[in-house]
């Protein structure tokens, strides 16, 4: 694999065509600070005391750790995914490793290790231009801790909380204490119950009654160590009238063996609030022969109060194995849940993926649209669940499933659940599969675009629904992933 | 600028079946030539190949532009050099908008020529007052491209594009089938707003329609994938009285 310092946005046609190469492989030489290898009761404990944790989260991870345990034994990790991959041994890899440097926390960028901002730069995040440009506030997680949060005081005067969980943890314990694991809690599932007991770092954000928060809240995730898992835990509170924009982006370097990145997202919007959430990830996805590349075992949910509503969007090009169905609960009366997604499955990657909208409320109301991009060898699911509580009166859904697919070795497979437990809902179900046509691909080319620019151009405008949901600067990023993620595949 | 000898073309795959069979034309910058016959004669056939459309095989002949041939080119390429197909039946592409279509073709094709790029307020600025001159209406420039656009919107918003990347050979293929008498005259105006002594164009048509409002220096008929008759504007108005039964091989003719 070949490094390279291109940043997403100025990626050169003159690249390898022949195949996929990925192009945020390189490795920061920053010394770890690690727990050793393996995961018992020490581990747990030694994270814990690591971040210098109350007695009550100890507590916690530890009942997450002795019912995983169970679940282990019980051989409980999820099967019922349409993807294959070798067994995990959990015992062979490291749950905890943090740059050196935390211990002295920078308070301000110049303070932040000139190594991890070079990190930042290759991965085309440059915060100084970032948080100029775009006024976005950035808590950058390397190795699971964050090393620089800015925009710090203009949010604190309008007491907007945004920093690392562990930060949250000491600082507001009582808003962590009282919203952790109420969404997602720590018995949900196998890959959640992981990640309560061992959960390193994330981010936290909490916005006060009434307040718009101004400006993009942006998180960079970046794994780096190799054999390291990577256990985040987000956690994001929109109190009454509250609405903010979160942005998580994903990056990880070349790795030959597997790793495991199970991170869990719970959002809480309270009555009146609104949060939307957009990722673009682009995780390792393997060699174009299927070698290596991330396991994305996710768990995002939120819970939507009355009148609340809750926006997941999602680029997802890369991991070599995508776990990942962003929920809401609409439990308040007129909430509203929406999911946009774009997974593509390239050379040997496999995407299971989709949604859980849970309507418990009146009123209640769900969109889904979800595209997939199968080429190469690529497998792509949409699963999803759409479940009408008996007490959710006139609730509706609009579910729309797009499949493209390039190539005749791919596959893309649709599997929704649906559940109507109540007379007056109204669902909707929308699905498609199509190709990029050779009319298409000529019209183009006549007018001068290249045979790829014009596979590019079909494909983001095939994926327009999603990526306009995106912030304007993510939605640049997201259509330069999808096209260096399909080099190779057309053409 | 445009000269086709010999040409034999047939539809990619497929064993026999040739298309064209032996086309030969000379097209002088700022000439307006048309090719009229009957269907099945080869005229769209003929114009995708100019084109390079890959759905069809050269496998004879040659098409040179200004000296060079272009058959190993590729669309694109051909593009570059200043061909411009208007669709019979022009493409969807759901999500893509007009104006990000078109100034990515017209990057391309400056890019191509080692000429500057338009920034995006100079290319705006064309494309609005491109807009305006075709009249074509600007609400359909916030849809996707030619996504529910009716017949004649979608032809006029070939010309359109035909406007934007003013083009040095222009081919129209069938531009004025399925179009009032409005539409056409917007087609026709279009075309003649463009005619200039280096630009050409050939229209590709069945009807003599088209040529009240164009009217055409060269009239060819093609038939059975060959020119069988060249002439002045009077072809066409022959054609428009008598039609085409006169150029047809009668097989049980032979001697008269």
């Amino acid at each position: 694999m070949t490094s390279s310092k291109t940043p997403p946005s100025s990626i050169s046609r003159e690249t390898d065509l022949s195949g996929m190469e990925y192009r945020w492989g390189f490795v920061t030489d920053v010394e770890s600070d690690m727990a050793p290898k393996g995961l018992n009761e020490d581990t747990v404990r030694f994270i814990s005391a690591k971040k210098n944790e109350p007695e009550w989260l100890l507590e916690w991870r530890l009942r997450a750790y002795k019912h995983w345990l169970k679940l282990e034994a019980n051989d409980a990790e999820p099967t019922w995914a349409k993807v294959k991959y070798p067994a995990i041994d959990y015992q062979d890899m490291y749950y905890y490793s943090a740059p050196r440097s935390k211990d002295a926390a920078p308070k301000s960028m110049d303070e932040v290790d000139p190594e991890l901002l070079e990190a930042f730069e290759k991965l085309g995040v440059p915060l100084h231009e970032r948080q100029k440009l775009a006024g976005v506030a950035v808590d950058a997680v390397f190795d699971s801790v964050s090393v620089a949060t800015t925009f710090a005081d203009k949010l604190e005067e309008l007491g907007i909380i945004f920093c690392s969980f562990n930060e949250a943890v000491q600082k507001h314990p009582e808003l962590v204490k009282k919203y952790l694991g109420s969404v997602v809690p720590y018995t949900d599932n196998f890959f959640a119950t992981l990640n309560s007991a061992v959960f390193s770092d994330g981010s936290f954000a909490y916005i006060p009654p009434g307040v718009k928060c101004p400006i993009e809240l942006m998180t960079y995730f970046r794994i780096n160590t190799e054999g390291s898992g990577q256990f985040e835990r987000t956690l994001i509170v929109a109190d009454k009238g509250a609405s903010v924009s979160y942005l998580e982006g994903c990056t990880a370097p070349v790795r030959k063996t597997s790793q495991l990145h199970a991170a869990v997202v719970e959002l809480v919007a309270l009555d009146d609030s609104e949060i939307k959430y957009s990722t673009v990830q682009n995780w390792f996805p393997g060699t174009k022969e299927g070698v290596g590349g991330v396991y994305n075992f996710v768990t995002k949910r939120g819970r939507a109060d009355d009148r609340a509503k809750i926006s997941w969007t999602q680029v997802e090009t890369g991991s070599a194995i995508t776990w990942k169905y962003p929920s809401v609960i609409l439990k308040g009366d007129d909430s509203v849940g929406e999911f946009y997604s774009v997974a593509l499955a390239n050379n040997h990657q496999q995407a299971d993926t989709g949604t859980k909208m849970i309507h418990m409320g009146r009123n209640t109301k769900s969109t889904i649209v979800a595209k997939g991009i199968s080429a190469g060898f690529g497998q792509n699911t949409y699963r999803g669940q759409v479940k009408i509580m008996p007490g959710a009166e006139n609730a509706t859904n609009h579910t729309q499933c797009d499949s493209l697919l390039i190539g005749d070795k791919c596959g893309a497979h649709t599997v929704p659940y649906i559940e109507v437990q109540n007379p007056t809902a109204r669902l909707e179900h929308e699905a498609s599969t199509s190709k990029v046509s050779d009319e298409q691909l000529f019209y183009l080319m006549q007018r001068g675009i290249s045979e790829e620019e014009a596979h590019h151009m079909i494909i983001t405008g095939w994926s327009r629904d999603v990526i306009r949901e995106l912030p304007f600067e993510f939605a640049m990023e997201a259509s330069q992933l999808l096209k260096v993620s399909l080099e190779g595949a057309v053409g | 600028m445009l000269e086709v000898t010999n040409l034999h073309a047939k539809v990619a795959d497929v064993e026999n079946g040739e298309i064209l069979r032996g086309l030969n034309m000379t097209v002088n910058p700022g000439e307006v030539h048309a090719i009229m016959g009957p269907n099945g004669g080869g005229k769209s056939t003929f114009a995708n190949v100019l084109a390079g459309r890959t759905d069809y095989e050269v496998t004879g002949g040659d098409i040179k532009l200004d000296g060079e041939s272009i058959i190993e080119l590729a669309p694109d390429e051909r593009s570059h050099k200043g061909i411009f197909l208007a669709f019979q039946y022009p493409a969807e592409i759901p999500g893509v908008r007009p104006w990000q279509f078109m100034k990515a073709a017209l990057d391309a094709q400056k890019e191509a020529r080692g000429e500057k790029k338009l920034s995006v307020r100079e290319f705006s600025k064309l494309f609005d007052a491109k807009v305006k001159q075709v009249k074509i209406n600007p609400d359909l420039m916030k849809r996707s491209l030619n996504e529910g656009f009716s017949g004649g919107e979608k032809k006029r918003n070939e010309m359109l594009q035909l406007a934007t990347l003013e083009p040095r050979l222009a081919v129209l293929d069938e531009t004025d089938s399925g179009l009032d008498v409005d539409a056409m005259r917007i087609v026709a105006e279009s075309v003649n707003a463009l005619r200039s002594p280096d630009r050409s164009f050939i229209l590709v048509t069945h009807y003599n329609r088209l040529l009240h409002h164009i009217v055409p220096d060269v009239v060819h008929v093609l038939v059975k994938g060959q020119l069988v008759q060249t002439g002045g504007p009077e072809l066409a108005v022959e054609i428009e009285r008598d039609g085409y039964k006169r150029f047809m091989p009668e097989p049980a003719a032979a001697g008269a």
